[in-house]
């Protein structure tokens, strides 16, 4: 927070302002500091904000016209696409908008990753992030299965019954879920009301993250702590403003080539059949983004085990604040982990693309080593690369570039000696 | 950035090994120009009103159509038949309507707002008709198909003498194209089957082309005004972004650091 008391100058202003500081917020929005030296990898905070209400404002229109019952729902979807005014442009900006939607938040996340943006202070920042992740996911599937084609049908059936795994009340949760004996009628009508919901508790979401966000300041591609306002940063308005503005047209231009020229082709083609409870899909396949995760899934033999290892997959990112044990944060001065970091982004995308073909042979195989890594990655790998890892000497702030060699390095010692 | 391109290249080295191995075992599907794919791509009026007479003269007695209305066959983007034209194909079907005043259901001759017919009244009666297989509603069979209207030409092509060693049940068909060869509609289409109003020369080929291309319609019946409004938002974007560029080099030229 700037450390000056801002004081409106109109009467009305400081009238409204002493019951309500909404000034003084939009002015600590405005003059916010922020590192100058930020890089467009930061800029997807910004795009994913953008996401978010295309999706709550698209999801809206959408939701006037579409209905909620397994008779109907694929006619409606079918309605929209042919007869509502430009209801085609609104369902293809909503579907596609879901993918860009976690194409921005994975590389938000794996940015993070990169220059340690969840290490302290920023743990709860990164913990709420990890939510928001978690309710992402879960509103990506249940509109999946809104359009009530073959996938989302059997999507539905396949992930629903996940919980059929845990022991004793499996059955029963499973039956809870569904609203009967299968997914029917009641599964959608369910489905949609929480799809509905989700979107605004990652709104309220999205809001704790950005005051998380706005207490310590954002972190930076050096990674080290900076002093604020300094002339190592700008105010948020208008830099960055501006640069968040032009990094989000150049997003929405490949969002707009995938609306307006292949808007099925992150889509499956089954999910413009009606669904059908008899007849089961060749192969059912979830979204893209969720491919890693179905393909850790499936490479544990054991129903339960699979789930956990699925699930701990997500949840072990919790702990990362605290499995990372190094005091660096930016991988530019840690050589290792640079490399472990690149062969973690290799890993997750072989976990996807294995997600995507069937679970046998050769594929079976590689999905159970990329797994096997991924696990090792953030429970051995990390933990010990803190203690043995020599990393490289930190500039003293980001205006001061990294002279190299001993002198630097003798900078940093004077600094920790001056500190202690 | 240099990992980037590692990685990058990396994937583009898996995916092209993987899709190798993929080929071997699919079979290529039939090309042909498609008028409706590219940044402009627009349906060829002529095939959409052939491939509209080969639906309803050879599919429509099997396949439905259930999202398509007789309205549709006139309106911009489509087949643009003159309102006269679409109004007399309407009328030339029975619709079942009802109930009147008397409580009696009652046929009339078809109106523009009028869904198409369908063949059957209901699912088990088009499978009683069909050997117990369902022949699908054709209005969005493009989107439903891997394959999309590559594959629906090439299907419409593919009968063929089942190989050496394959035995067929009755009412099962060898198609090269169909997923695992055996199909249970029989092959629809012959030279001169139809003969097209225009004079088009009504060959396999020009009719699974033309019937297809129809399909595309049926499946994205707003394909063009999605191709123009793309092309015009990216330009506009394009535009917008250079500007917006610009002005981010003026702004950060204040500080003197680059970005």
């Amino acid at each position: 927070m700037s450390d000056h008391e801002y004081i409106p100058k109109s009467k009305f202003g400081k009238w409204f302002n002493d019951r309500l500081p909404l000034l003084t917020l939009a002015n600590h929005l405005t003059d916010y500091p922020t590192p100058k030296n930020l890089n467009y990898w930061w800029t997807f905070g910004g795009i994913l904000t953008f996401c978010l209400i295309t999706q709550i404002v698209t999801g809206l229109v959408l939701a006037m016209h579409y209905i909620a019952h397994a008779d109907m729902a694929f006619d409606s979807v079918e309605h929209i696409m042919r007869d509502v005014n430009y209801g085609w442009l609104i369902r293809y900006i909503h579907a596609n908008g879901a993918s860009m939607f976690f194409l921005a938040v994975y590389i938000h996340i794996f940015r993070s990753l990169f220059y340690g943006s969840y290490k302290a202070p920023r743990e709860i920042i990164w913990i709420i992030g990890i939510i928001i992740y978690l309710l992402m996911m879960a509103a990506a599937f249940l509109g999946y299965v809104l359009p009530w084609g073959q996938m989302s049908f059997w999507g539905a059936t396949v992930i629903t019954n996940l919980f059929s795994a845990i022991p004793l009340v499996g059955e029963g949760i499973v039956t809870w879920l569904w609203g009967g004996y299968s997914v029917d009628n009641p599964t959608l009508t369910r489905f949609f009301t929480l799809h509905y919901l989700i979107p605004f508790l990652i709104l309220g979401l999205v809001v704790l993250h950005i005051w998380a966000l706005h207490v310590p300041g954002n972190n930076n591609p050096v990674g080290i702590d900076i002093k604020k306002p300094s002339k190592d940063t700008v105010p948020f308005h208008p830099y960055i403003v501006i640069k968040d503005g032009f990094a989000l047209l150049m997003f929405m231009i490949v969002f707009a080539f995938f609306v307006f020229y292949t808007p099925n082709i992150l889509g499956h083609a089954d999910n413009y059949i009606e669904a059908n409870p008899l007849v089961t899909p060749a192969h059912i396949v979830p979204e893209w983004y969720l491919l890693p995760f179905y393909a850790i899934l499936r490479s544990v033999p054991d129903k339960l085990l699979g789930v956990v290892a699925m699930l701990s997959a997500i949840l072990i990112l919790a702990a990362l604040p605290w499995l990372d044990t190094s005091k660096i944060r930016s991988a530019v001065f840690r050589p290792l982990y640079r490399q472990f970091y690149w062969i973690l982004v290799a890993d997750v995308l072989i976990l996807g693309y294995v997600g995507a073909m069937p679970a046998e042979g050769l594929y079976l195989l590689i999905a159970r080593v990329a797994t096997a890594y991924y696990f090792l990655h953030f429970l051995i790998i990390l933990p010990i690369l803190g203690f043995r890892e020599k990393t490289m000497p930190l500039p003293l702030s980001i205006t001061e570039p990294v002279l190299g060699g001993s002198q630097n390095l003798a900078l940093v010692k004077d600094r920790k000696k001056f500190e202690n | 950035m240099k990992n980037f391109f590692k990685i990058f290249s990396f994937l583009v080295l898996l995916f092209g090994f993987s899709t190798n191995l993929n080929c071997a075992e699919k079979v290529e599907y039939l090309k042909t120009d498609w008028s409706f794919k590219g940044l402009f791509g627009k349906f060829d009026r002529g095939a959409l009103q052939r491939g509209y007479q080969v639906y309803t003269e050879v599919c429509a007695s099997c396949h439905s159509m259930k999202y398509l209305s007789y309205r549709n066959l006139a309106e911009k983007g489509g087949p643009e038949f003159s309102v006269a034209q679409a109004k007399a194909i309407a009328s030339s079907f029975e619709v079942s309507d009802g109930p009147n005043d008397d409580g009696e259901m009652f046929t009339r001759p078809g109106k523009l707002s009028d869904k198409f017919v369908m063949p059957y009244d209901n699912v088990k009666a088009a499978q009683a008709a069909n050997g117990g297989a369902y022949p699908p509603d054709m209005s969005v069979l493009v989107k439903a198909r891997g394959g999309g209207v590559d594959y629906i030409y090439s299907l419409l092509q593919g009968y063929e003498e089942p190989p050496a060693g394959v035995t067929l049940d009755d009412g099962v068909y060898y198609n090269k194209y169909m997923y695992g060869n055996k199909i249970k509609m029989p092959n629809q289409l012959s030279d001169g089957l139809v003969e097209y109003a225009d004079g088009t020369e009504a060959s396999v080929e020009q009719m699974s082309k033309d019937v297809t291309t129809f399909l595309m319609w049926s499946a994205e019946p707003h394909l063009e005004s999605r191709h123009r409004m793309g092309f015009k938002a990216i330009v506009y974007l394009i535009i917008l972004t250079i500007l917006v560029y610009f002005s981010m080099k003026r702004i950060w030229s204040r500080i003197e650091t680059k970005i």
